[in-house]
């Protein structure tokens, strides 16, 4: 469906992408959309690549995202990131955390790391990189990167910023609650 | 039955008044509908069996084309052919993998996908890995430096078999790492049985390991079988099961003891190891294959992502450090060297577990709060 906005949360597992991907579905349903989220599990908490498609609209069908469908891309690590280039739209959005992990072949040394990510990505695409890192720790916890970047995309939405930190407020556990609404606020003004 | 799937509400005729019908259930509705919208008509089925012949003809009265789009085995497609009418199926899609938008699109309209945009960078695999923290990455270092046969099994740890601690040797199905290291030392004899372990999981132990292992007794085996006993089913995501004393709901209920179990069975030999204890577990493997008896190890440490287990503070490379590389073979995501050969530990991902420190010849690692 044309009306249809396709967001792909892409990162490695341990990252957070499913508490962000929880808090983008929970924000686009409160706006009143038709939502549906699908997430790649199993590897999520064993560092491998994850993938969550978020999709909202007056009526949503599939719950995947194609390749050249997605809207905005809202990738947690450079390298995720580029492995999912093919599924952005012509001209579409790409918000890339600029953090590197490597993956365990980069590690034992089999692979080379790509360098000039992030340039190729300035040249194809219409890029924001952000250190979320950093910021998450200006926020309190470096394991609030994940509500940083939320943070940052919540802007390249039509979305109202008091009904994100409503659904920040409702989704995130209470006990770290202050730490992840100043994560969002530092992403959101970045 | 059939009757009554003839005028069953789950199965919809939705009339766009088109030329072109599409008969399908399930996910393959939502893809079809998100790639031919309204521009043909639909029979959704609810209910896929059995299916009323008179329903498929009442359907596709009229229509040119009927396509059948159902991923995997053409199960609706058959019945349709079976009742005479003429569908397209399998011979416009594909009989594997799973079904998208794009390949209906192209399959039904010949409309291509749009163009995404490409790189020609190679993009290294990110496999999936034991998380920081894991209490295997001790019992794979361990088995991994004696160059043991590691007859493998079903579980996060199957993990083991992955570079750079390589270590399992076998995966065939649950419980086969008993049964089939018990065939192994069979055909290869003592000598190399003395260089054989099994590794199971405590659930998957429970699930099929006990038989295995109630052979190896009768049939005066000397496998050395490692139970790791994480505390949880782990790979699946944290389900309780018999040893954990919890029920599938979570309520409190009777609680398998391995040890009591396993002396039940008939096992003489059995110890309990920490495997983040590496030299003590190095000995007791090394103790327990020697053995001309049947034994058991169980590798006791809970899973790293169990709420319970709190690790703190993280790990820091120090100016002692040597360059060796010992580190690296633990596999450990947030341990990487970089451009000059210096090891790095990621702070973001290290859980200060705390293994490396132990590992570390040069004591070279320290544990930071």
């Amino acid at each position: 469906m044309s009306n249809t906005k396709n967001i792909m949360i892409v990162g490695v597992g341990g990252q957070g992408t499913l508490l962000a991907s929880r808090i983008l579905g929970n924000a686009v349903i409160k706006a009143g959309y038709d939502v549906k989220v699908s997430e790649v599990h199993g590897m999520s908490q064993r560092g491998g690549s994850v993938t969550t498609y978020v999709k909202y609209g007056e009526e949503v069908f599939s719950p995947i995202i194609g390749k050249g469908e997605a809207d905005i891309i809202l990738a947690f690590e450079k390298l995720e990131a580029l492995r999912a280039l093919p599924f952005l739209k012509k001209g579409g959005k790409m918000i890339v955390n600029d953090q590197r992990i490597n993956p365990m072949p980069v590690i034992t040394g089999a692979m080379e790391y790509p360098e000039g990510i992030l340039e190729e990505l300035a040249e194809k695409t219409n890029l924001t990189a952000i250190d979320a890192l950093k910021l998450a720790e200006e926020a309190g916890s470096v394991k609030a990167v994940n509500v940083v970047l939320i943070g940052l995309m919540a802007k390249n939405t039509a979305l109202p910023y008091d009904l994100w930190v409503e659904t920040v407020r409702e989704t995130v556990p209470p006990k770290f609650l202050e730490i992840n609404l100043k994560a969002f606020d530092l992403g959101y003004r970045s | 039955m059939t009757k009554y799937a003839e005028n069953c509400i789950f199965n919809k005729i939705e009339d766009n008044n088109s030329k072109i019908g599409v008969i399908t259930a399930g996910i393959s509705y939502e893809y079809a509908k998100e790639a031919l919208g309204n521009r043909v008509n639909y029979l959704k089925l609810g209910m896929v069996y059995p299916i009323s012949a008179d329903l498929l003809k009442k359907f596709a009265e009229g229509l040119d084309r009927v396509y059948v789009i159902e991923e995997l085995d053409p199960v609706i497609e058959e019945t349709c052919l079976a009742a005479g009418i003429p569908v397209i199926g399998k011979s416009a899609f594909t009989l594997l993998g799973e079904y998208t938008p794009a390949m209906i699109a192209k399959a039904v309209f010949d409309e291509e996908a749009p163009a995404g945009v490409s790189t020609d960078k190679q993009i290294p695999m990110r496999p999936p890995v034991l998380c920081p923290g894991c209490p295997h990455r001790g019992t794979f270092y361990v088995l991994k430096k004696l160059g043991l046969t590691v007859s493998g099994d079903i579980g996060c740890y199957t993990l083991g078999a992955v570079a750079p601690l390589a270590s399992v040797d076998t995966t065939i199905c649950m419980g086969a790492s008993i049964s089939a290291a018990h065939g192994m030392a069979a055909v290869r004899g003592g000598e190399f049985n003395k260089k054989l372990v099994s590794v199971i999981g405590d659930s998957t132990f429970m699930h099929s390991g006990i038989t295995g292992l109630s052979d190896i007794v009768y049939t005066k085996g000397a496998n050395t079988v490692i139970i790791l006993d994480n505390s949880i089913t782990g790979m699946t995501g944290h389900q309780d099961n018999p040893t954990t004393g919890k029920t599938i709901r979570g309520e409190a209920t009777r609680q398998v003891d391995l040890i009591k179990l396993c002396q039940g069975l008939g096992v003489e030999h059995i110890r309990v190891a920490d495997p983040f204890d590496v030299k003590a577990f190095e000995a007791a493997v090394k103790e327990e294959v020697e053995r001309d008896d049947v034994s058991v190890i169980i590798a006791q440490r809970p899973c790293a992502l169990l709420k319970s287990v709190k690790y703190t503070g993280h790990c820091e490379v120090s100016d002692k450090c040597k360059k060796c590389k010992v580190c690296m073979k633990l596999g450990c995501p947030a341990i990487s060297v970089d451009q000059n050969g210096n090891v790095k530990i990621d702070r973001t991902q290290c859980n200060g577990c705390g293994l490396c420190v132990g590992v570390c010849p040069f004591h070279a690692i320290e544990k930071k709060d």
